[in-house]
Order: structure tokens, then C-alpha cells, then sequence
């Protein structure tokens, strides 16, 4: 059967037929395997440059690297705000062998809680398993070391060490200063509209308050890049280049630690503020504010209860007394007010009161009373500065108006900001028609004058707008912006200054009324009637200055202010400005007590102890070389 | 043969039944293959040495399987095919799953792919039907071939394994088409083809593999999830250009980015660090290899030895290009691995079983003219 029909098959038509099979289908093999290196001359070769592109883009990431921020220091070279190395115990999860035999060795070792292992394992779910993992963020020095000791039994968890702000000085310069804390949304969104993304991109901090915030551009730096190559999980296989971040400029600051400490010595438990200022350029050289609180609770992230605490203590600790309260001026602004009365020609230095202690509109029943009793007498605008004579001044307000009063005392800086490099600032209020209109829908009525005289009667300041209102006056009209910053620490570590800045200076149009004012305020000092003689008895530097008392709450017709009877949040504020020496100011310092009584009594003894101590063993503690003019 | 190689050398592959030509072409092969594996495996030890016992095993069943005359093999088709289809059936019942196909047979001690042992049963059967009348074949015949390799396609498309059934379809359609069938009918039958895709896509193909069918039409559309093997390799050999990345230089393969890049996407790995250079001469030998397969075919002394060898070499072929097209973006991705370079087991010992066919053939052919 199969022989028989093999015989009948044509074996070499057959072969033949193969033969053209196998070459055509050959041929379609070179076609085909021809089309694919076609199409792979067209990957490789005409679009190289695109999958070269897209090869790196996929290896090559670019990790931003955070500058370190820059240092601050006071204006001897005092270091105010470091950066300080923090350890942190972190754990790579894939080269630990046993990991819970790892937690549970370290909770013996130094004692990590429940609370933090499940943190640990809270942010383990949420990262690759080759990225490191903290367990814990501030190690303490024993810590370290106990772990450091037994390192070896455990390998995959190691000490991690970064910089983080710290305050050496703590709650002494908490207002001035301010402080760095974590980046939150809030700040990410205001970063993202100054279009700072970029350059925030490895930071975690940012300045939250005070000088931290304000002079934040220039204390971040800007950011690094590292360019690394990884493998399609984000580990990263080796560094290809590195462009270093640029640190911030470290600051100086015209601030003396050492005034500044003396100054919360002195407020001690007293609620109120100290600012001193040097005259000649408007540098701040001390700004306390009582109560405080420690800046490097915030750094970390403050506690619920630590924070809950300072936000809802009646001291209100969280405010900067110093540029943010807003307190009535009291007496203090007497000098500035003679001044006025004198150049507008309402008074002469001659003219003279005689004051029973009571002051009274014709036809009117109200009594505005002076804080003496029986009145001083005879008095004319030199003794009324002396003296703290109320009655002269209830009758200059009444002759001047309250127009007057209200332009001039804004052309002072009344009322507005001074521009002091923090945003932690008050305007507080210099009050006219206008502004009770606005506020009240009231008219301004003759009857709210006459307490303006005396710096009372909807009339507010800041403890550092009153200083320098003082400064312009010793300026002669001058006005330097105070500043806390003093310049920037150069490359070779000198400091360059940054120039002064100035507002519109006040016209005086005739020196010899400025002079009376001024010669007032010496007299109030060492005048044998002066309010602050006692204060100062015996200072051995030449200052002047000016008492306040500001009343808080009115005392009703025909009563008189008794303290005890009043509750303790409603006493008197009392009040110091002061300068010195007098001859060639150089300090000017601004003292505000809250509710502890009167100012002769209570807070020039106060301006008194820190300019003491800033004279301590000679005239003058700096000269005044480092005045740049603009 | 005899021009080219020694006369001593030539007579003694002769007498363990090698064909030298293709030796040197698999030998040549397998070298590159190691090489790249070595890179892509990020020099693995473990893969290599596992891959040098598959090469070994290989070609242990190559030299086996040279041994046996050719007659045998034409003997033993119709019960191969029968043994293959059964248990491609019992697949379907109580087969394992694995990577969410159903393809392998546990027959207790060793587990099996019976679609492997079909990738040589297919043409073995359709060789030995057509083969036994007179060529060229008659349209039933050709529809009796055609109902013969539809079969098992149709059982392993459903397991399913596109890849395998695709290259078991190519095998049968081979011989076929090499036996001589008719021009006018291939038209006929290449339009029934082209009838036959839409009831694919709606009735056979699984949604995985329309995915992949889809994925490939515009794999930008979906980079992170079903196109990103497609653009990780494009990019791996674009990237690669004229002169490649350097060997364990390659960025995507070293860095991990290429998925599979020791299986199925091993050609890719190779692109990029070896470049169009590379690849031309890569290209260069799997040409000659299929050359000398068709040599050997033309040379064989009867149809049936003719249709088996030039439809292993063919099926080959098709290895060569679904791997390499779908690499490279111009196929769906299928599942097909780059013949005897791809890390893999079972079918590296099928492809050299079929060579091993092949040289029984070169050289049983010889010994018989002789």
C-alpha cells in the first residue's frame, strides 16, 4: 500500500516545490526581521535623543538639600538663636531581622512607650521599606549614649543627628526673637504665593514669630540640589552631582543680652515691658516683655495642654507687651504736648496757671480733677512738666482742640506704626473727630478733649511708639524707625551695618521751645519737686524723664481712687520715659507696670535700676560710631 | 557541509548525528544569552547557574532527541497528537493554576505544560497527514490540516496562553503552507482570517488579553499600569543607540525599571546595553540559524522529514519576531520569550528538542544517501 503509492510520487516535483516554498518563506523571514531592525534603527537611532531623555528622567532625581539657617547674635557677638545638632533614633525596617524583638529591646533600653511604637508603626505603613523610620525624635544625651553602647545588638536601627533651632537665652527673648516651627499649611500656602516653592522645598522650619519671621528671607538661605540616581523605587544608587545650598546670613542684632536679662530681673513678676533704645540711631538695645514663655516648646511642636495653657492665661504671655499693648500714655506725653502748646503759640513759657486741683468748663458741672488734691499752686509749662501738673494740661487740650492735638501727636508716630522690623506691632490709637465718628458714630465732644491733655481719653500707645516718640523728641524732630536688627555678620566675620532708616521728621520751629520741654524733663528727674527726684537720687549719670499714671477705669464724681478698692486688674498702669545723659543722649528707656499704682513710684525706680546697670562703672557703655547715615 | 567543516570533524558530528552549522549558530546564541542574563539578572548567581543546568538539560534532550531516526518520528505523530490533545483536555478539568491561567498538568511527581510537548506534536501530526498523500495537498486535505491544528490552538487560547497557541497555530500553518497549498486557497483563508479577529476579540479572548491588545494600541494612555512594561522597555532601547549603554551599564534594567527583564523582556536589556550594534549581529545569527534550518529541510530526503523541519525552523522564527515586536512596540505584548536567551525551563527544552529533530533529520538524510 504505501510502497504502491509512493511509486506514483513525483519525489522531485515534490523537492522542487519545497525547495520554492522554503525560498519564499525565507524571504518573507529577511522582509519581517528586516521590519523589526527597521523599527529598531527608528528607536535607537532617529528618536535617541527623546528615550535618552526619558532614560534619565527616570534614573536622575533632583533632591532639594535645606540651607542651614542662619545664626542670630546680639550686638557684642552673643549667640541668640543656634542651631543645634538634634538626635533622632531611626530604623531602615528591611535590614531588621526581628523587628519586634528590636522594639522590645529598646523599650528596655531607654524605656520607648507604647505610644511610641505605634507611632512608629502609624508612618512604617505609609514608607518604603529601605527608607529610615523614626522611633523617636529628641534623644536625651543618655539616650545616645546607652544606645550608642549597645549598637551593635541592633542592626538596622541607628542615631540620626539634625539641625534644629535653639534658644540658648529661652523665654528671655521669646517676643524679640520669636521662633522657628514646623512648616504648616498655612505657611505652605503663603510660601507658595510669594513663590518660594522651590526654594522651601527640603525645609521643614520656618520663622513663626518675631524676628525669625521678620527677617526670614534673609536668615532661610536658599536651597541646595542633589542630583542622584535611582532605581524604580526611589532608592537612591549614588549621588551624580550636588549643587551646595547657600546657608542665611547670620544676623547681629542691637540688642545687648545683658540689658535684656537685667530687664526681666527687674520686671521680675510684674506684668508690663522694658524697652531701651539707643537715641542716636533708634536701635533697640532691650525689649522685655513679662510674662514670657520658652521659645523651644514651639520648635518641636508645642503640646496641646502647654499651648492651651499660654493661650488662655489671664497674663496673656503670648502678646508682646512691648510693640503690641496698647496702653494710655498717661503724663508721659506731657512733654510732647507743652511742646505743641508752645509752638502754636496758645502758650508763652511765661504763662501761668494757678491750679486748686480742679479744673472745670465754664458752664459745665463736670470736674476734671488733678492727681494732687489741693493743686500745685502756681505753675507755668516747665513746672507743669516737673510737677506732672494735670490742670495746665486740661486747659492747654481745651485751647489747643483736639484737631491740633491729634495731628501733631500723629506727626510724632502717635497712632501709627514705627515700622520696628517685627510684625507683632500695634498702631494703637491717637484719637480725633474722625476716628470717634468712625468708631463710635459719635461727634468728639470739647468734654473728650481735656483728658487728651493728661494722655488719657481713648488715647493709646506701645511701650516702643512711646520710646520713640522720645527719641524724635531728643532728636530734635528726627525720626529713626527702631530697629533690632544691626547688620549682617560678613565672610570674615566683621559686621556690616545696615543703614538707618527714617520717617518724615517732626518740624520744630523754634529750638528754644524744645529746649524748656527737654529742660523740664531734667528738672523731673533732679528738679526739687520733680516726680522721679527719689527714683534717681543720687544716679551718678545726668538722665531726664517723665512719670505716668494711667488710669484704667473712671473714677466717679466726687470719689476718690482708692487701690484697694479696686480690683487688682484694674489699678493704675505705671509709666516711665527717660533718657540720659542728658547733656549727649545716647539710651532712652520706656517702662510700662501694668496695675501696680503710680509711675513716680513704681516705674522710674525701675528705669532707674536698668539705667544703672547700663552705666554700670562709666559714662557710656557705646560710643556712637556705628551711626551710618542712609 | 563537507567543503566547509574538516572531513574528520564533519564525520564524527555526523556519527553523534550534530549538524555543525547549527551548532554553531545555537552555541552562539546561547553565549549572548548568557551574557545578557548576567546582566539582567543583576548577576545573579543563582539564575545563572540555573540557567546553565536548563542549557545543559537542553541539550541533553537535543542529543537524545538526534538520536532517534526519522522514521520513528513519523510513526510516533498521530499518537503524540492524540496523547497531547488528551491532556490538554484534562488540563482544562484538573489543571493548576498559575498567574491566573490554567496551564499545567501535575502528574504527581513533575509538573507539566502539556501545550509544550504540542508545540512539536502539532507539526509532527499535520507533517505526517499531508505527507502521506501526494503533494501539493488537496483543498480537504488542507481543511483536514487546518481542523487539525485549530484543535489544540483553540484548547490552549482558552487555558488560556495566547503566546503558545499562537506558536502552535504558526507550526501547523507552516507545514502546510511549505507542503504546497495552493495559492488561491491561502487568499481564501486570509480572508476568513481576517473574519475570524472579531469573533477572537468577542468570544475567545480573555479580558487580560484584550488589556494587552488594547495597552499596546496606545500604551502612553495607561504609562503606570498595563503600558508601562511597553514604554519602560521602548524607553530601554531607545535609550541604548547606536553603540548601547555598555554591558551591566544599562540604566533601565540595572535600575530596575524594566519589568521581566530577565524573561520576556531580556531583548530589551540586551538593546540597551549593547545597542544597534548589538542587536544587528544578534539578528545576524538568528538569521543563520533559520537559514540552515531551511537548508537542512530542503535537503531532507522525504515530506515528511521536508514539512516537520522547515516548520520548526519557521516556528522559530515566529519566537524570534513576537518576542522582539513586542519588545519593541510593534506587537501586543503575548508572552512569548526570545528563543534560548530568555530565562525560562520548559520551553528551552522543547526549542532544542526540536532542534534536536532537525539535526536527526540533517543527518539521518546524509547517512541514507550515502
Amino acid at each position: 500500500m504505501q510502497r504502491k503509492r509512493q511509486a506514483i510520487r513525483d519525489h522531485t516535483a515534490e523537492s522542487n516545490l519545497f525547495a520554492r516554498r522554503a525560498t519564499i518563506a525565507f524571504f518573507i523571514v529577511v522582509v519581517v526581521l528586516g521590519g523589526v531592525l527597521r523599527n529598531l534603527y527608528s528607536l535607537q537611532i532617529e528618536q535617541f535623543e527623546d528615550y535618552q531623555t526619558r532614560s534619565n528622567g527616570n534614573r536622575i532625581k533632583v533632591l532639594p538639600v535645606a540651607p542651614n539657617r542662619g545664626l542670630i547674635y546680639d550686638r557684642n557677638g552673643v549667640l541668640l538663636a543656634e542651631n543645634k545638632p538634634v538626635f533622632s533614633l531611626e530604623i531602615i525596617p528591611e535590614e531588621v531581622e526581628d523587628l519586634e524583638a528590636m522594639l522590645l529591646g529598646l523599650q528596655q533600653l531607654i524605656g520607648i512607650t507604647q505610644e511610641e511604637v505605634d507611632d512608629f508603626y502609624d508612618s512604617l505603613k505609609r514608607q518604603r521599606r529601605f527608607k529610615p523610620v523614626s522611633l523617636r525624635t529628641q534623644l536625651s544625651e543618655e539616650d545616645v549614649a546607652r544606645f550608642s553602647a549597645h549598637k551593635h545588638l541592633y542592626a538596622g536601627a541607628s542615631i540620626e543627628a539634625r539641625l534644629a533651632r535653639h534658644y540658648p537665652y529661652g523665654d528671655s527673648l521669646t517676643h524679640l526673637l520669636g521662633y522657628v516651627a514646623r512648616i504648616n499649611k498655612k505657611d505652605l500656602q503663603k510660601i507658595v504665593e510669594a513663590g518660594q516653592e522651590a526654594n522651601y522645598a527640603a525645609s521643614h522650619y520656618i520663622g513663626k514669630l518675631g524676628i525669625e519671621k521678620y527677617h526670614e528671607e534673609i536668615l532661610h538661605g536658599s536651597v541646595g540640589y542633589q542630583q542622584v540616581e535611582v532605581n524604580n523605587q526611589g532608592r537612591i544608587i549614588r549621588v551624580l552631582d550636588v549643587t551646595p545650598p547657600v546657608p542665611g546670613r547670620d544676623i547681629v542684632l542691637n540688642i545687648d543680652i545683658e540689658l535684656q536679662l537685667e530687664s526681666q530681673r527687674i520686671l521680675d513678676q510684674t506684668r508690663g515691658a522694658i524697652v531701651l533704645s539707643d537715641t542716636r540711631t533708634g536701635g533697640v538695645l532691650a525689649m522685655y516683655s513679662n510674662p514670657s514663655y520658652d521659645p523651644n516648646l514651639f520648635v518641636h511642636g508645642i503640646s496641646r495642654n502647654n499651648y492651651a495653657e499660654l493661650l488662655n492665661s489671664p497674663d496673656r504671655p503670648l502678646i508682646n507687651r512691648a510693640t503690641q499693648g496698647q496702653y494710655p500714655p498717661a503724663s508721659t506725653v506731657k512733654p510732647h504736648l507743652g511742646l505743641l502748646g508752645l509752638e502754636e503759640g496758645i502758650i508763652t513759657p511765661d504763662y501761668t496757671i494757678k491750679d486748686r486741683g480742679r479744673y472745670q468748663l465754664p458752664n459745665v458741672s463736670h470736674v476734671w480733677r488733678d492727681w494732687k488734691k489741693i493743686g500745685h499752686g502756681d505753675v507755668n509749662v516747665a513746672k507743669a512738666i516737673e510737677v506732672s501738673c494735670d490742670t495746665f494740661y486740661y486747659d492747654l487740650a481745651y485751647n489747643l482742640g483736639i484737631d491740633k492735638i491729634s495731628d501733631a501727636m500723629y506727626a510724632f508716630g502717635f497712632g501709627d506704626y514705627t515700622g520696628i522690623d517685627l510684625y507683632e506691632e500695634s498702631d494703637a490709637n491717637m484719637p480725633s473727630r474722625g476716628w470717634k465718628r468712625a468708631r463710635f458714630n459719635q461727634p468728639w465732644y470739647v468734654g473728650d478733649t481735656i483728658p487728651v491733655g493728661i494722655g488719657q481719653s481713648y488715647w493709646t500707645t506701645t511701650p516702643i511708639q512711646l520710646n520713640h516718640t522720645i527719641n524724635t523728641l531728643i532728636n530734635r524732630g528726627e525720626r529713626y524707625i527702631p530697629q533690632i536688627i544691626r547688620g549682617y555678620v560678613e565672610a570674615d566675620g566683621s559686621t556690616s551695618l545696615i543703614p538707618l532708616k527714617s520717617l518724615q521728621p517732626v518740624v520744630i520751629q523754634n529750638q528754644e521751645n524744645l529746649d524748656i520741654v527737654l529742660n523740664a524733663m531734667h528738672d523731673v528727674v533732679s528738679g526739687s519737686e520733680g516726680t522721679a527726684r527719689f527714683a534717681f537720687a543720687n544716679s551718678h549719670y545726668d538722665s531726664a524723664g517723665k512719670t505716668g499714671t494711667a488710669q484704667l477705669i473712671a473714677v466717679a464724681q466726687g470719689e476718690d481712687y482708692d487701690a484697694d478698692k479696686i480690683d487688682e486688674r484694674h489699678r493704675d498702669n505705671a509709666m516711665y520715659v527717660g533718657y540720659a545723659p542728658f547733656k549727649s543722649p545716647e539710651v532712652s528707656v520706656t517702662v510700662v507696670l501694668e496695675n501696680v499704682g503710680g509711675g513716680s513710684s513704681n516705674a522710674a525706680p525701675v528705669a532707674r535700676q536698668i539705667l544703672d546697670f547700663y552705666f554700670r562703672d562709666r559714662e557710656s557703655i557705646y560710643p556712637d560710631e556705628d551711626v551710618v547715615e542712609q | 557541509m563537507n567543503q566547509t567543516l574538516s572531513p574528520n570533524k564533519t564525520s564524527f558530528l555526523h556519527r553523534i548525528h550534530i549538524d555543525g552549522w547549527l551548532l554553531l549558530g545555537l552555541l552562539a546564541l546561547m553565549s549572548v544569552g548568557l551574557f545578557t542574563l548576567y546582566s539582567a539578572s543583576g548577576q545573579d548567581q543563582g539564575q545563572m547557574t540555573r540557567q546553565l543546568i536548563r542549557l545543559a538539560i537542553s541539550f541533553v534532550a537535543m542529543f537524545v532527541v538526534a538520536q532517534i531516526p526519522t522514521g520513528a518520528y513519523r510513526r510516533l505523530s498521530p499518537y503524540a497528537y492524540v496523547v497531547g490533545l488528551l491532556m490538554l483536555i484534562a488540563v482544562l478539568f484538573f489543571g493548576d493554576m498559575g498567574k491566573g491561567a490554567q496551564r499545567w498538568l501535575d502528574l504527581g511527581v513533575v509538573r507539566f505544560q502539556p501545550s509544550e510537548l504540542m508545540k512539536l506534536a502539532v507539526p509532527m501530526m499535520v507533517a505526517w497527514y499531508i505527507s502521506k498523500f501526494t503533494l501539493p495537498p488537496t483543498t480537504i486535505n488542507v481543511v483536514i490540516g487546518f481542523v487539525l491544528v485549530a484543535i489544540p490552538t483553540v484548547l490552549i487560547a482558552r487555558q488560556p496562553d495566547l503566546g503558545t497557541s499562537l506558536l502552535i497555530a504558526s507550526s501547523g500553518v507552516f507545514a502546510i503552507f511549505l507542503a504546497g497549498m495552493r495559492w488561491r486557497l491561502i487568499g481564501v483563508l486570509a480572508l476568513l482570517g481576517g473574519a475570524f479577529l472579531p469573533i477572537m476579540w468577542f468570544f475567545l479572548m480573555k479580558d487580560y488579553q484584550k488589556q494587552r491588545v488594547l495597552t499596546f494600541m496606545n500604551p502612553e494612555s495607561d504609562p503606570l499600569g498595563a503600558g508601562y512594561h511597553i514604554i519602560q522597555s521602548k524607553i530601554a532601547i531607545g535609550s541604548g543607540g547606536m553603540d548601547g549603554k555598555g554591558w551591566l551599564q544599562g540604566t533601565q534594567s540595572q535600575l530596575e525599571f524594566l519589568p521581566e527583564r530577565h524573561t520576556d523582556f531580556i531583548f530589551s536589556v540586551f538593546s540597551e546595553e549593547f545597542g544597534l550594534r548589538g542587536v544587528i549581529v544578534l539578528l545576524a545569527i538568528y538569521l543563520c540559524i533559520i537559514l540552515r534550518g531551511l537548508i537542512i529541510a530542503s535537503r531532507a530526503q522525504d515530506a515528511y522529514s521536508r514539512l516537520l523541519a522547515g516548520s520548526i525552523i519557521l516556528t522559530f522564527f515566529v519566537y524570534v519576531f513576537v518576542n522582539m515586536g513586542m519588545v519593541s512596540g510593534i506587537l501586543p505584548v503575548v508572552g512569548v520569550p526570545l528563543p534560548l536567551v530568555s530565562y525560562g525551563g520548559t520551553s528551552m527544552v522543547t526549542l532544542m528538542a526540536g532542534f534536536g529533530v532537525l539535526m536527526s533529520i540533517a543527518t539521518q538524510a546524509r547517512l541514507m544517501s550515502r
